[in-house]
């Protein structure tokens, strides 16, 4: 045999203690779920910008205002439809109300009604999905009809139903939005029971003597949540969007009360002359729904565990 | 095959029966009378009624009600008397379906297009091109892209005509404001089935054989990515059903979202019950289809499974 | 290009292939070279990781690209190099003179196209068959895997067959232009044991009648010794020994091959014999050692086995192994009694 080295020594054939330790040593630092998932969202850019971007807004939404010296529902009307100019930065409407307030107020209703609603949509699909899944059987098939035979009439059609029958408002609108958008939590939910529930782990855990519920809260759910928080970034926009549909079929805010959907409506009727009305508030109400829509699309693809490498 | 389907239609006459015992339920909830709008004296006032039967029971009405939507009948409008509810809607129905059917067809064109591409030429520039532009489509709601592109196509370039509907030229703005999100969904979801394929072990069996990179594209990938692109109708149908309800109007086109918001405002219940249970049967429809389809080309639901 | 010897339809020379993944670069093969002779069946033995794999799908060049860099080394077959022919060429070569078959047959076979087009695809491809005679090959090619009631399979789709009839039909499709190399990733690993035993049978038929030559990627020893006539066992991105059947289960001359036989059962040993398993597992290629990889493992390791990997001793025409027990300055070691009861 040739050796590489210029001399080989006999202390070189020595026996090595080698215990099998070392040859389970661990390469590099142990990487746990949520840690990996968030060094892969770190990674996509378009989603670190879209949280950005919702930051910024919901910052300037609750601080703008208080920049302002105007109110939002101050009129005046010798200075109707004014321009954007330094005094009023995003001009004023037919009633001379400051649009940069009534802008940021609007999106701060809009903001409140997406999360409101987005949280709803938690409670009652996660409830409804966790019992349909974990019981399983008949119930959970009686209980599966019952989203599908809810998911038959469109569910923008229910929320117009729904605001008809209430009067329109805040918790109203959150109500008629949500009374069918968990339909898809709970289906999230439920799919991901029916699949945990088989792994070896539920079993085990059962085995040990643990209870459903006890299952349920400590094993299940937890591991349910990466969907359960990326449905939960996508529902928002939703609910943003629903709540702006209704304003601007007239069922949703009020005036003088002002939410980024009832902007839109507003402005639309002065689109031909004054269209500054419109672009002010549609920038924001994009830009809200492009940003959450990017980073819930980030959060889904760091998430996902066959996006491993 | 043929149980599969009939277990659907069955399922779909059931589900119709109770949504629109719901829907009706729900319209007797609704606050304020029908009739309010008008100038009417007491006596009027208790003719009508009688006339559309609002002072029997409950019951009794919901027995009427019913027999008669199965007869197609959906009673009178309460604003347009002498009208039918179910007339109005038909005659409405070829607008809406026109400029709803062309969305769906540009949507699905460009968007099989745009996904494709991206999902071939994966990780590179036209694939982050691709999916930018799929979350802008996705983000921005038609009644938000409806004025804009009234402003800018058709106002100050002058290229189209921003309202109603008297040529095909009409319904170009109002069909690509709706088709949009219909480009964004097809694209990314076409993109993702792709992917999903390529990665495959078939997919690595075909080029394995000597294919070429395009063959195993065209016989394999495509066929296998575009099968499940069959779920998407019924929830397309619902958006390009939602989406008409605010795209007619910001265009005055004459469809039946139009009609369903007018009948919203001037409180005309029966036009709402009926618009409503109409949506609903067009949603169902879109389902059966799909499943009916959908058991048509995957040959793993056509033909039974294995025999040993 | 090295001249190729006589009696040898691939010549594979130091070849080193590499994946870039986020965490770095995972060195997968590092520098292995085997022949394969003409009619013969190679099995490369190793366990999971020893890039037995990534070397199998780099002769057919079926690796991604995006992240796969093939650092160094040559596959000659025919005179040309494989690793470097272009794309084209390669899909002259694929299918038609090197067949390759998968691990698992649930997911090889396209679930929408008839099992028969699928079959007929490469007849089309490279040997010009037309629909009708195409459809009439298939037919033969299936009954020569021995699918029963061929011309009515041959209609049917993948989901109407079982496992094993799964992986008759991509044996099929493997032989249908009667490749000169067909390389079998695992062919049995997924299945049942029964019938893992008939599709290993089927392909030492095959090749018999076919007079092919086959390399057989597998982890498993017991699956080698009825198809094989010579080893080489792979660990860590190396080939640590290479031999004929005989000389490979017999006289094998390397810790690691001696651990492997170890762990399996024989059926001709004694019931004394113990079975035991190779503690640990192998090293991760993000950060290869520098000596012989197995050292941690290793019963009989020594320190210059951590510093230096060893050179190849060559114990017979076919038989070699590289470990740094045969070096003159050694020790002497028994192989253990569990593989003696071998004999």
């Amino acid at each position: 045999m040739e050796t590489r080295r210029a001399e080989l020594t006999a202390d070189l054939f020595e026996r090595l203690e080698v215990g099998t330790q070392d040859s389970e040593r661990i390469v590099g630092p142990p990487v746990g779920f949520w840690r990996d998932s968030w060094d892969r969202l770190k990674k996509n850019r378009g989603a670190l910008v879209g949280l950005a971007v919702i930051v910024v807004v919901i910052v300037v939404a609750y601080l703008g205002p208080l920049v302002s010296p105007y109110t939002p529902y101050g009129q005046d009307l010798s200075r109707r439809f004014a321009d954007p100019s330094s005094q009023f930065w995003f001009g004023t409407d037919e009633f001379g109300r400051d649009m940069w307030n009534r802008v940021w107020i609007g999106t701060r209703v809009s903001l409140y009604i997406g999360f409101l609603a987005a949280f709803l949509d938690l409670a009652v699909g996660v409830t409804y999905g966790a019992i349909s899944g974990l019981l399983g059987g008949r119930v959970d098939d009686v209980m599966q009809r019952g989203i599908e035979i809810l998911n038959g009439v469109p569910y923008l059609v229910v929320a117009i139903l729904a605001m008809l029958v209430l009067s329109p408002g805040i918790i109203t609108i959150t109500i008629a939005i949500g009374l069918t958008s968990w339909t898809y939590m709970a289906r999230i939910v439920r799919g991901r029971m029916l699949q945990l529930k088989e792994q070896e782990f539920a079993l085990a855990s059962l085995s040990l003597g643990a209870n459903r519920t006890r299952l349920l809260v400590k094993h299940l759910l937890p591991n349910s949540l990466g969907p359960m928080i990326v449905n939960l970034m996508f529902t928002i926009p939703l609910a943003i969007f629903s709540e702006a549909f209704l304003s601007f079929i007239g069922l949703g805010i009020q005036p003088p009360d002002t939410s980024l959907g009832a902007l839109l409506s507003e402005g639309y009727k002065e689109l031909r002359f004054h269209p500054n009305l419109l672009w002010f508030p549609t920038a924001v109400f994009s830009l809200l729904m492009i940003s959450f829509n990017l980073f819930a699309d980030g959060l889904r693809d760091a998430l996902d565990p066959k996006m491993r490498k | 095959m043929l149980r599969y389907v009939a277990k659907r239609v069955v399922y779909m006459f059931v589900a119709l029966l109770i949504i629109i015992s719901v829907t009706w339920f729900i319209s007797k909830l609704l606050p304020g009378t029908p009739f309010a709008d008008q100038k009417l004296t007491p006596e009027t006032r208790a003719q009508l009624y009688a006339k559309y039967g609002l002072d029997e029971p409950w019951p009794v009405q919901y027995g009427k009600y019913m027999l008669n939507v199965v007869q197609g009948d959906l009673g009178n409008s309460y604003y347009f008397q002498s009208k039918p509810v179910t007339e109005i809607i038909l005659a409405r129905l070829p607008v809406s379906a026109f400029i709803g059917i062309q969305a769906i067809v540009i949507g699905l064109v460009i968007g099989l297009v745009l996904g494709i591409v991206a999902a071939l030429w994966h990780n590179r520039f036209w694939d982050s091109a691709a999916t930018v532009l799929a979350i802008l489509g996705v983000s921005v709601p038609s009644f938000v892209l409806g004025p804009i592109l009234q402003y800018w196509l058709g106002v100050k370039l002058g290229w189209f005509p921003i309202a109603f509907f008297e040529s095909w030229w009409h319904s170009v703005l109002p069909s690509l404001a709706l088709s949009v999100f219909v480009i964004a969904t097809v694209a990314r979801f076409i993109r993702a089935e792709m992917l999903e394929v390529m990665g495959l072990d078939y997919t690595t069996l075909a080029k394995a054989k000597g294919l070429s990179g395009l063959a195993v594209v065209m016989k394999h990938v495509l066929r296998n990515a575009l099968i499940p692109l069959v779920t998407v109708l019924a929830p397309l149908t619902i958006y390009i059903i939602t989406g008409s309800l605010v795209v007619e109007q910001i265009f005055a086109v004459p469809g039946i979202g139009e009609e369903f918001v007018r009948s919203v405002v001037v409180s005309d219940y029966a036009m709402i019950l009926g618009t409503t249970i109409f949506f609903s049967v067009l949603f169902i429809l879109a389902l059966l289809i799909q499943d009916i389809l959908y058991g048509i080309i995957d040959p793993r639901i056509r033909v039974a499974g294995a025999k040993e | 290009m090295a001249a190729m010897h006589e009696g040898n339809i691939l010549q594979v020379k130091d070849l080193q292939i590499s994946f870039s993944t986020y965490a770095g670069e995972v060195e997968a093969v590092r520098g292995i070279s085997f022949d394969l002779r003409r009619g013969e069946t190679l099995a490369i033995v190793g366990e999971s990781g020893s890039g037995k794999t990534v070397t199998a799908k780099s002769l057919m060049r079926l690796l991604p690209e995006a992240n796969i860099l093939i650092k160094g080394g040559e596959a000659i077959f025919e005179g040309e190099d494989l690793l470097k022919l272009s794309e084209q060429r390669m899909q002259k070569i694929r299918g038609s003179k090197i067949a390759m078959v998968f691990q698992d047959p649930m997911t090889s076979l396209d679930p929408t196209m008839r099992v028969g087009k699928q079959i007929a695809e490469g007849l089309k491809k490279h040997l010009g068959l037309s629909g009708q005679r195409a459809k009439e090959r298939a037919v033969e090619l299936l009954t020569l895997v021995g699918i029963p009631n061929p011309k009515e399979r041959v209609r049917q789709y993948p989901h109407q067959f079982s496992g094993g009839m799964r992986q008759r039909v991509v044996i099929a499709i493997a032989l249908s232009c009667e490749p000169q190399i067909l390389i079998a990733d695992e062919p049995s690993t997924a299945l049942d044991v029964t019938i893992q035993a008939q599709i290993l049978e089927l392909l030492r038929e095959l090749q018999e009648q076919l007079g092919m030559s086959v390399i057989l990627i597998t982890h498993d020893l017991g699956v080698v010794a009825h198809t094989a006539h010579r080893i080489a066992v792979m660990y860590a991105g190396k080939v640590v020994e290479t031999g004929t059947l005989r000389e490979v289960f017999y006289n094998p001359q390397m810790p690691y091959t001696w651990g492997l036989l170890s762990s399996i059962p024989l059926p001709t040993a004694d019931r004394s014999r113990e079975l035991i398993p190779i503690p640990g597992s192998p090293p991760d290629m993000l950060d290869p050692p520098k000596g012989c990889p197995f050292t941690p493992r290793c019963p009989y390791s020594m320190r210059i086995c951590a510093e230096e990997m060893p050179e190849y001793t060559t114990f017979s025409e076919e038989h070699r192994a590289s470990c740094w027990l045969h070096h003159q300055m050694a020790p002497n070691v028994e192989p253990p009694a569990t593989i003696r009861g071998a004999k």
